[in-house]
């Protein structure tokens, strides 16, 4: 009975939950899912990490290579992520060129590590002028239920907490670079950027951490990127329907939260790695 | 049903070209948003669309879809095509700018206007309204946001670097100020438009 007026009407359907302010699943309008993180399981990438948000799941894997510093920068490295969203995470993707959803992702969380400048590009250099390292950060999504934002930049943070880099030296009279593989260095993660979205419901109400068919349903979405001090790194509205100052400002209040809860999850898992 | 508009604001200019309704067989797509990289305003050409233009594209189409009322024209492809003649900064709220004024020509009925506005935060917390190129290169921060002429309320934002909480709540009220200024070139421009034919 309830799963055929689902199907006539979702939008009605959601608006009687909304009502008693809970949704569908159970949870409250602030109410996140279920975070489960899992680090260092791909051992042939140099850093990786495994977040599931629900059931939206998202693999990072960072593999670092060298590369010629750029003209115009010559003491700094790479970093270049990528966003695939494959035709298994959903039915709405097909196989091919990445579409539209997966390039503007790209786009966001190439932001995202420009604005909150998580690793210094400085630190990625080895040989000014000469040689520096490249990070390739590949976010593939293996189950697509909403809120992908959120869950590509812990994944992404994750993995770099993880990544571990060689020792590189420049021998001075081959002028090749020697790799000492039995010291390596974590990266110095400086800033630790979290992700809370948002999606408006009826130009009114506002839940966070959308599913897949909530995001169908809604109006417009709405992510706000936060590091720890409270500074934003990026406030990402594409369209939708319009919001006031004020509720700007109770988004923000939710980003702070959720900044904590992820930072506990994440050094709790750190910490669990640590002895090796 | 074509129309065209010249919005020229200050050094900065675009054309916007929309066309109406097509007929029937035509994609099920209801907007469609293209920056267009054919030629670049200092002569060179590209095929390639980056990552970049993609995420722009997808910013102007939502802010248009949320204020057009699709539900008069079904089965309707509306393609608004932006054309980069010189780009002297705050390129973004300017293409926001031809975009509204453009779907205006093209008497695409629309629920309210929007307007796009640029806010620079340099190294010691001054706000700059509407950038220039190289004042947005100096900037800690450059906000872009689009905000409707019924209530100001904020449809699109898109930021670059670091800024707090209050600094971020300070340029959308200056943005807010700022767009009414924009809305009254608007009622200018299609005043003097109207009143010559």
């Amino acid at each position: 009975m309830a799963a055929g007026f689902k199907t006539v009407e979702p939008l009605d359907y959601y608006r009687r939950f909304l009502k008693e302010n809970c949704r569908p699943d159970g949870r409250e309008l602030g109410e996140f899912r279920t975070t489960t993180v899992n680090i260092g399981s791909i051992s042939t990438a140099d850093g990786s990490a495994l977040v599931k948000l629900g059931n939206t799941t998202v693999i990072c894997g960072v593999k670092a290579e060298f590369a010629a510093p750029p003209a115009d920068a010559p003491d700094k490295g790479y970093v270049v992520p990528n966003v695939d969203l494959p035709p298994l995470c959903s039915s709405r993707f097909r196989s091919g060129p990445p579409g539209e959803e997966a390039q503007v992702a790209s786009q966001f969380i190439a932001d995202v590590i420009e604005n909150s400048q998580i690793i210094q590009k400085e630190d990625l250099c080895i040989s000014p002028g000469k040689l520096a390292w490249v990070l390739y950060c590949d976010l593939i999504c293996l189950d697509y239920d909403g809120n992908i934002l959120d869950a590509c930049t812990f994944a992404l943070l994750a993995a770099l907490k993880n990544v571990q880099l060689p020792e590189v030296t420049i021998n001075e009279e081959t002028a090749l670079a020697e790799v000492n593989l039995k010291k390596k260095n974590y990266l110095n993660i400086r800033t630790h950027p979290v992700a809370t979205s948002f999606a408006v419901f009826d130009d009114t109400l506002l839940i966070v951490d959308p599913t897949g068919e909530e995001e169908h349903l809604a109006t417009g979405t709405l992510t706000i990127v936060m590091d720890e001090e409270g500074k934003l790194c990026c406030l990402h509205k594409p369209g939708g329907s319009g919001l006031t100052g004020a509720k700007l400002q109770d988004c923000m209040s939710r980003a702070v939260t959720r900044h904590k809860e992820v930072k506990k999850l994440m050094d709790e898992v750190i910490k669990s790695m640590k002895p090796k | 049903m074509d129309g065209a508009m010249h919005t020229d604001a200050k050094s900065r200019a675009e054309t916007g070209t929309e066309s109406g309704p097509r007929g029937p067989g035509c994609s099920l797509r209801h907007f469609a948003c293209e920056q267009n990289l054919l030629s670049r305003p200092d002569g060179s050409a590209s095929f390639i669309q980056g990552v970049a233009e993609k995420s722009r594209e997808q910013l102007i189409r939502n802010t248009c879809e949320a204020v057009v009322l699709g539900a008069l024209h079904p089965r309707t492809s509306i393609t608004v095509v932006l054309q980069v003649i010189s780009d002297a900064g705050s390129l973004l709220a300017c293409c926001l700018n031809a975009a509204c004024m453009a779907l205006v020509d093209a008497g695409v009925p629309m629920r309210a206007l929007f307007c796009g506005v640029t806010c620079a935060l340099d190294s010691d917390g001054t706000l700059v309204l509407d950038p220039t190129a190289k004042q947005e290169k100096e900037a800690r921060a450059v906000l872009t946001f689009a905000l409707d002429s019924v209530e100001r309320k904020l449809l699109m934002s898109t930021t670059k670097g670091l800024y707090s909480d209050a600094e971020l709540q300070q340029c959308l009220a200056a943005a807010q100020a700022a767009s009414q200024h924009v809305f009254r070139f608007y009622r200018e421009s299609l005043q003097r438009r109207y009143s010559k034919s």
